[in-house]
């Protein structure tokens, strides 16, 4: 039990600060980038990122699990995986239009953007690859979430700050916003010999 | 449009990676190693030109409203087939590139081209700008990876030439590359993620540099309309 629970709090503290999914693995890149303007909008494409990377994984682990292993089809699984995921993304903002409307008005236009996001799809992959059991998949899926929120909230705050900065014409937008995320890269590498006791 | 444009288009004037800024993940990530950069360029390339063809080829019988779930099965299914036949013949690639394989399925570039050009355009034209837009890509992952190597490990195609290299006859992926710096110089951090992110950076300034300049014979008011352009592409 105590493994267990010492297991769990590695899988959290690596998914949020030293193997951050954004920092150390590049996976998200993309809306990390695109979305990371305001942060207001940051942290709704954060909070909605959460939420599919956890249910993602729980639902991809049991895809694979109980129906592409016993089939024998474990070579489908990119497929089937990013199928599940792309169903799951439309069900969701489905659902969420009906019972909670004001939820699906705050994530909005981020959620089906969701699907092509490769952290969703990298999370449920490296479950597989770690060989994580049930619990374990759905903590690394939303803590690779939250490890998401921090990274772009805080490349959100430096962007805003970005405006007053004096820096060369051609770096204007993207490459300037590359360097912020690369410095905090840098300052992320401090925790990647983290090690809980 | 004749395939010298396209190419023009896809290496330089409308590269995938420095002008539509897509597939940053894996640029970024598996931009270390000459090998890595060949090989993973090499796969996006074929996988890029094969969904195009599909997709221009059915883009005729695909309602509109389910395309995009469409064009992600066809190009899931050519990823799976370059995966297992990676895994099968060039492991070593396989193996260093890791995940990044099957996230070939989200990587921007292909669901790009296939929203942005194949569903409106024929089989040929198609092909065409599947190979193009995927030399762009295959020539920044090039760049990027030679100069980060260099900078990082001070040594020139790893993977493939140097001690236990191809040419030694040693197998794909095994060789140390040519050393260039003598050992105490080259700064680690070039291969770390921090040096994916400020290598591309400067990539992509140089590129809003070179395109930014003002032609000889261009009017002022086309320079002017290619900012907010370029910034929308962006969001």
């Amino acid at each position: 039990m105590n493994d267990q629970i010492a297991k769990l709090a590695a899988i959290t503290l690596g998914a949020i600060l030293s193997n951050n999914f954004i920092f150390s693995q590049f996976l998200g890149i993309c809306p990390f980038m695109g979305v990371s303007k305001k942060i207001d909008t940051a942290t709704g494409m954060g909070l909605a990122v959460i939420f599919v990377m956890g249910l993602a994984s729980a639902i991809t682990w049991v895809v694979y699990k109980l129906i592409l292993v016993p089939l024998n089809l474990t070579y489908m699984q990119t497929v089937a995986f990013i199928l599940v995921i792309a169903s799951l993304v439309q069900f969701i903002e489905m659902f969420l239009q009906k019972f909670v409307p004001s939820l699906y008005t705050a994530l909005g236009v981020y959620l089906p953007l969701i699907t092509t996001n490769c952290a969703v799809l990298g999370v449920a992959l490296l479950n597989i690859q770690e060989d994580y059991n049930f619990i374990e998949s759905v903590v690394y899926g939303v803590t690779g979430g939250i490890g998401f929120l921090l990274a772009i909230v805080l490349l959100a705050s430096v962007r805003e700050k970005l405006v007053f900065a004096d820096y060369p014409k051609s770096f204007e937008g993207f490459p300037i916003a590359l360097v912020a995320a690369g410095l905090m890269a840098l300052a992320f590498m401090g925790f990647s010999n983290l090690q809980i006791w | 449009m004749n395939f010298g444009t396209q190419l023009k288009e896809g290496l330089l004037t409308n590269n995938p990676v420095l002008v539509q800024m897509l597939g940053l993940c894996s640029t970024m990530a598996i931009s270390t190693s000459f090998f890595n950069g060949l090989g993973m360029g090499l796969a996006v390339t074929v996988i890029l030109t094969l969904s195009n063809i599909i997709i221009a080829a059915i883009r005729k019988i695909v309602p509109n409203k389910i395309r995009i779930a469409m064009f992600i099965v066809v190009i899931a299914g050519f990823v799976t087939m370059v995966d297992l036949l990676l895994q099968a013949y060039v492991q070593a690639l396989s193996k260093s590139l890791g995940v990044f394989i099957p996230l070939i399925v989200v990587n921007c570039i292909i669901l790009g081209r296939a929203e942005s050009f194949s569903y409106k355009n024929g089989v040929l034209a198609s092909a065409a700008d599947g190979i193009c837009q995927g030399l762009g890509y295959t020539l920044v992952l090039l760049v990027m990876s030679i100069v980060r190597e260099f900078l990082g490990a001070g040594t020139f195609g790893g993977g493939i030439l140097g001690p236990g290299g191809v040419l030694e006859g040693g197998a794909l992926g095994a060789g140390k590359g040519i050393a260039i710096l003598p050992s105490q110089f080259p700064m680690g951090l070039m291969t770390l993620p921090v040096g994916g992110f400020l290598m591309l950076a400067f990539l992509i300034a140089a590129m809003q540099w070179a395109l930014s300049r003002p032609k000889k014979q261009s009017n002022p008011a086309e320079d002017s309309d290619a900012r907010p352009e370029k910034q929308e592409a962006a969001a």
